[in-house]
């Protein structure tokens, strides 16, 4: 329906290639733009394959706590709509390739005006949005005039997307499809590997009539060996708060980010990546 | 009973130029409503609205609602006269309808009876809930403490210091109360956090929200159950003075109350209604709490609606003397009534609304909760400017009790 984006192209390589994706997830403007720049222009280097950029917001009703403070770290140093696509922009610079989706909530979109934000955001270089609040009986709203944009809208199923639904979720989904493979927010519970397993085999029932989009799975990711094993079932690991946590973690007293800030964050993508690199191995 | 509506069905449906057809099939009044919730909630909402569309043509579930409403919560309300004020102020012919005698003392338990019952129907044995001032907080309680349900309330954690008492009601009442420290601690992070459980639980839990907002069904839903309010007080007017009354005043946080009241009259055009927001320290303050009269139509837990918020869409928090007003939001049908005009949407300040209240103890001999205390300001204002046969009736929506502390502290007095 739309052209290839940097998103299918990408999988389409890590499909030859034998191996799962690793999306990180890092808040824009968080802990203050420069910081947020050299984390996202490094992530790519320490094994990221697609960057998910959060779009900051005060009420984040499905992100646990560590994602809403890094928000507000974000908002409360002036971060907006505005500067999130101006770090795409200057990341897109020196990479042509690793896709970014931005990921947020659906009123600073609407706020921004819809068909700006859509224009906006494909001449900056964004591939795809995942917007959390907006569910399939919402699509008029900004999936179809996404597709229509050339860009993919990543749709969220979870543990209560049952088998008469999916169907629905999968519909205009684009891109790949995020499982969050816990009930709850981000950051909280942990996946346990054989449950994600089932899940993904359940989904991928369905994604086969519908150009076997891939599914990466995420919410509660941390560790090297979480990702390896969820890496040997499913075509993508999503995580983000333990990056977001490697950001809380090396603030100084004052919240400002000191020199290994950046460093933290790219240490942990190097571990998780590792571990889905393992699992590639071993398949 | 009035003669047009059912107990709790859904109004006058069929008649295609009513008021009160809404929401559609989307859960939309207008541009306004929807479902703008994450994809975790979205087989809960669904199972909601059928059940919900189940029990409201149940002869079993509305017999049941309607003798709790007879017997536990004490109504119907009486529509009140109150002479004195009307006297004062020289104009229209004020009655108060009195919810504020209601059990709990506020028009808030009316939902959470419809909310629990439709809660037992379903099996589901927790129930969470938000809340600002306390009252939706202890009205759920209180109901669950009646059928043996589990009941936790999310409440911002500078409300639990400032509402202490209706913390303490609630505990007795056997409640576990959470302090939200998320975000601004206030109202709005308290019902993230409740959506936020409810993701976590999905299996066992229901959440009774206090007002008519949030995702569909809850704002047709919560108004059904408040409408209660209007169909009497059409009932009670049409007995005491042999007509409609000519205008209606309540005031709006969500806007649950002043639903209630104005939808069984939306299709009465003679019938002029009046909501009064909260203007805090002024609209042309940052600190108010008015997001139809000083806000913008956006998305905020689960529905399209008016809110206070900046130019990147971030929300900003509100301000009003009364924690029940103090929402950045408001119910997505008055969003829509404000647009197609049929509603008057004004606002009053803490310092009217705190004149107002002291007015009210004096000539009435009652104590009025801080927020009916808002549209009591504007009836001030407004009866004097209508004839001795106008007909007017204000939502007395809650008891002053609960207020007595803030309103000492604002007079300068300590208890």
């Amino acid at each position: 329906m739309t052209a290839l984006t940097r998103i299918d192209t990408r999988f389409e390589k890590l499909k030859a290639e034998g191996r799962a994706a690793l999306v990180t997830f890092v808040t824009a403007g968080d802990p203050d733009f420069d910081t947020a720049m050299e984390i996202v222009n490094g992530l790519p280097g320490a094994g990221a394959d697609i960057i998910e950029l959060g779009m900051p917001f005060t009420d984040p009703m499905a992100d646990g706590p560590a994602i809403q403070a890094a928000s507000l770290r974000a908002l409360n140093v002036g971060h907006n709509m505005h500067k999130t696509l101006d770090m795409v922009r200057a990341f897109r610079k020196n990479d042509d390739e690793t896709p970014i989706v931005l990921m947020g909530y659906y009123n600073p979109v609407f706020i921004y005006g819809n068909d700006k934000f859509l224009a906006d955001a494909k001449e900056a270089g964004v591939d795809g949005l995942i917007i959390v609040d907006l569910p399939p009986e919402e699509d008029s709203e900004l999936c179809i005039p996404a597709m229509k944009a050339g860009l993919n809208f990543i749709r969220l199923a979870t543990p209560t997307t049952d088998d008469k639904r999916l169907p629905k979720v999968l519909t205009n989904t684009s891109g790949f499809l995020y499982y969050v493979s816990v009930l709850g927010v981000t950051g909280t519970k942990a996946p346990v590997a054989s449950t994600v397993g089932d899940a993904v085999k359940r989904i991928k029932r369905h994604t086969k009539d519908m150009g076997d989009i891939p599914v990466c799975v995420g919410f509660g990711v941390r560790t090297s060996e979480q990702a390896h094993d969820i890496a040997k079932n499913a075509d993508g690991v999503v995580a983000g708060s333990v990056l977001v946590d490697a950001i809380t973690d090396n603030l100084d007293e004052n919240g400002k980010p000191g020199p290994n800030t950046a460093t933290a964050v790219h240490n942990v993508v190097k571990q998780l990546a590792a571990g889905i690199k393992a699992a590639a191995q071993k398949n | 009973m009035s003669n047009d509506t059912p107990s709790n069905g859904k109004p006058n449906s069929g008649t295609p130029n009513s008021l009160r057809n809404g929401p559609d099939d989307t859960g939309r009044f207008g541009t306004f409503g929807g479902m703008f919730v994450a994809e975790t909630l979205m087989p809960l909402i669904k199972d909601l609205t059928a059940e919900y569309e189940r029990a409201k043509v149940d002869p079993a579930y509305l017999e049941m609602m309607d003798d709790f409403l007879k017997h536990y919560v004490g109504r119907p309300s009486p529509l009140y006269y109150a002479e004195r004020l009307t006297k004062h102020l020289g104009g229209a012919k004020i009655y108060f309808k009195r919810d504020e005698l209601n059990h709990t003392g506020a028009h808030k338990i009316n939902n959470v009876l419809g909310q629990i019952l439709l809660a037992l129907r379903m099996g589901k044995k927790r129930i969470i809930a938000e809340t600002g001032a306390g009252q939706h907080g202890v009205a759920t309680a209180t109901v669950c403490a009646r059928f043996g349900l589990k009941c936790i309330v999310f409440m911002g954690a500078v409300d639990v210091e400032r509402q202490k008492p209706n913390v303490f009601r609630m505990k007795l009442l056997g409640a576990e109360i959470v302090p939200v420290t998320s975000g601004t601690s206030t109202l709005k992070d308290a019902m993230n956090e409740a959506l936020r459980d409810w993701v976590s639980n999905v299996d066992d839990t229901f959440y009774c929200i206090g007002t008519a907002a949030g995702p569909h069904p809850y704002p047709e839903m919560v108004r059904d159950f408040q409408c209660v309010i209007g169909r009497e007080a059409k009932e009670q007017m049409l007995e005491r003075e042999g007509r409609l009354p000519d205008s209606l005043i309540a005031a709006i946080g969500g806007g649950s109350n002043a639903i209630g009241l104005f939808h069984p009259f939306l299709d009465d055009p003679s019938v002029e209604m009046f909501g009064v927001e909260a203007a805090g320290r002024g609209l042309d303050t940052a600190e108010h709490a008015a997001s139809m009269t000083g806000g913008a139509p956006g998305v905020l837990h689960g529905n399209r609606t008016y809110l206070l918020m900046d130019e990147d869409g971030q929300i900003n928090d509100a301000h009003s003397i009364s924690a029940g007003l103090d929402y950045p939001g408001v119910g997505p049908e008055h969003a829509w009534l404000k647009d197609n005009g049929r509603v008057n949407y004004i606002s009053a300040t803490d310092d009217e609304a705190l004149e107002a209240f002291q007015l009210c103890c004096k000539l009435e001999g009652i104590i009025p909760a801080l927020e009916p205390s808002h549209a009591l300001a504007q009836v001030m204002k407004l009866a004097p400017t209508f004839d001795k046969d106008h007909l007017m009736i204000m939502n007395m929506c809650g008891r002053g009790d609960k207020d007595i502390f803030t309103v000492a502290d604002h007079l300068g007095v300590t208890i």
